[in-house]
């Protein structure tokens, strides 16, 4: 029974048959409300389209500087990657591998494995290790703190204000945009439609 | 219809959403379409768990109570917990953010341990009531959880951005450790709970 039509709710795990759904809608599970599928329509090449966009976006959040500030003609600017140094460098040992695992290393992965598998795909091929780099991107993905580390740079800049002269740089805003496709991303990739494309090229 | 998955010993992959019914001779099952290791229910929920949260209860307290911030400025130094960075922020004027880091960083973590614990307790003692209500707190924690890191966030773009000498040096404080272990762990524990085992002694159609 390699192709069935059924599916178990992933968090009731009521057993349920699968139905043609309207486009852009979710199917939602009878018991528990749980969204059991959706019909995104060709979301799988959206999401490729969206990636490649992430990953510019991305590059640039990491190289240019998220903000500066100035204090009597002294100018300071951090980046992510420097920021992770600067708590190294203090013995932070912890919190820097936190906010490199999640900032940094969590969203590359997400968008490495959504390439790679997205990217075979739409030249109608199957990925030749498909379920390990899904497994990645599952794994990965509920790591990614992009929008919650902006929130939290948000925060800092209004904390400052008061204080000192602060200069939102390039990489804020870019890292903003990665965020929102990062979100676009995931509510555009179906798990079904995504293993029924790559069965049908096998 | 109205029967889960287990009850019919069918299993469903949690990598690729497939239902299938593995060859039962060999001992550790793998789905015949993406090969991902099948379990009915995951493994070993209950104990793993506990054991997060409990990690995650007994570091909350250095977390709150140890400095998450030190600042040395030319003519002061002064320590920061989460709760005092939050009442300079208040005090400072800036109360939507105070509020904002309180929700995030004290009502978050503890409300999120509170509830996942109170979720499995649940699960354990069998209890009948309200399924549909428990899984939406679940829901919730999982929705919430990670936006309680902010405070890490915070601390670390405070303490790379303030090194200027003549103004402040930031640097992280011993709780920053201990929170962002609360947070971590709370997560795991999220992730190791599972949502299915609410409805194992609910009758089908609640």
């Amino acid at each position: 029974m390699l192709d069935s039509p059924l599916i178990a709710c992933c968090e009731c795990d009521l057993l349920q048959r699968v139905i043609a759904v309207p486009r852009h809608t979710a199917a939602r599970c009878r018991r528990c409300d749980a969204v059991l599928y959706r019909n995104t329509d060709g979301g799988l090449d959206r999401a490729l389209a969206l990636s490649i966009a992430a990953i510019a976006l991305f590059v640039i959040g990491n190289l240019f500087p998220i903000a500066g500030i100035e204090v009597r003609g002294e100018y300071a600017e951090m980046t992510l990657i420097g920021a992770v140094q600067t708590l190294y460098v203090q013995q932070e040992l912890l919190v820097a591998t936190l906010v490199l695992a999640t900032v940094i290393a969590a969203p590359t992965f997400e968008l490495i494995a959504l390439c790679y598998i997205l990217l075979p795909l739409h030249f109608g091929r199957p990925p030749r290790h498909l379920p390990f780099a899904f497994r990645i991107l599952q794994r990965v993905r509920e790591w990614s703190l992009v929008d919650v580390f902006l929130l939290g740079m948000l925060v800092t800049l209004i904390k400052l204000k008061p204080i000192v002269d602060v200069v939102p740089g390039v990489a804020l805003w870019a890292l903003g945009g990665a965020m929102l496709l990062l979100a676009a991303i995931a509510s555009t990739i179906d798990v079904r439609e995504l293993w029924a494309r790559a069965d049908s090229l096998r | 219809m109205s029967a889960t998955a287990a009850e019919l010993s069918l299993f469903s992959c949690q990598t690729c959403s497939l239902v299938a019914r593995p060859a039962p001779a060999a001992a550790p099952l793998y789905c015949p379409r993406c090969g991902a290791r099948l379990h009915l229910r995951k493994p070993d929920s209950a104990r793993r768990t506990w054991a997060l949260l409990i990690a995650a209860y007994l570091l909350y307290i250095p977390a709150n109570v140890l400095p998450i911030m030190q600042t040395d400025s030319l003519f002061k130094a002064r320590d920061d917990t989460i709760m005092s960075g939050i009442v300079y922020l208040w005090t400072s004027g800036s109360w939507p953010i105070a509020l904002l880091v309180f929700f995030a960083s004290i009502v978050t973590p503890l409300l999120k341990l509170l509830i996942l614990s109170m979720l499995q307790w649940s699960v354990q003692r069998r209890w009948h009531w309200q399924p549909r209500q428990r899984v939406r707190l679940y829901r919730l924690v999982l929705f919430f959880g990670r936006w309680s890191m902010l405070d890490i966030y915070v601390v670390t773009a405070l303490v790379a951005l303030m090194q200027t000498p003549t103004l402040a040096m930031v640097s992280a404080g011993p709780a920053a450790a201990a929170f962002g272990a609360v947070v971590v762990l709370t997560m795991l524990a999220t992730h190791t709970f599972d949502p299915r085992s609410i409805w194992n002694s609910a009758r089908p159609h609640e």
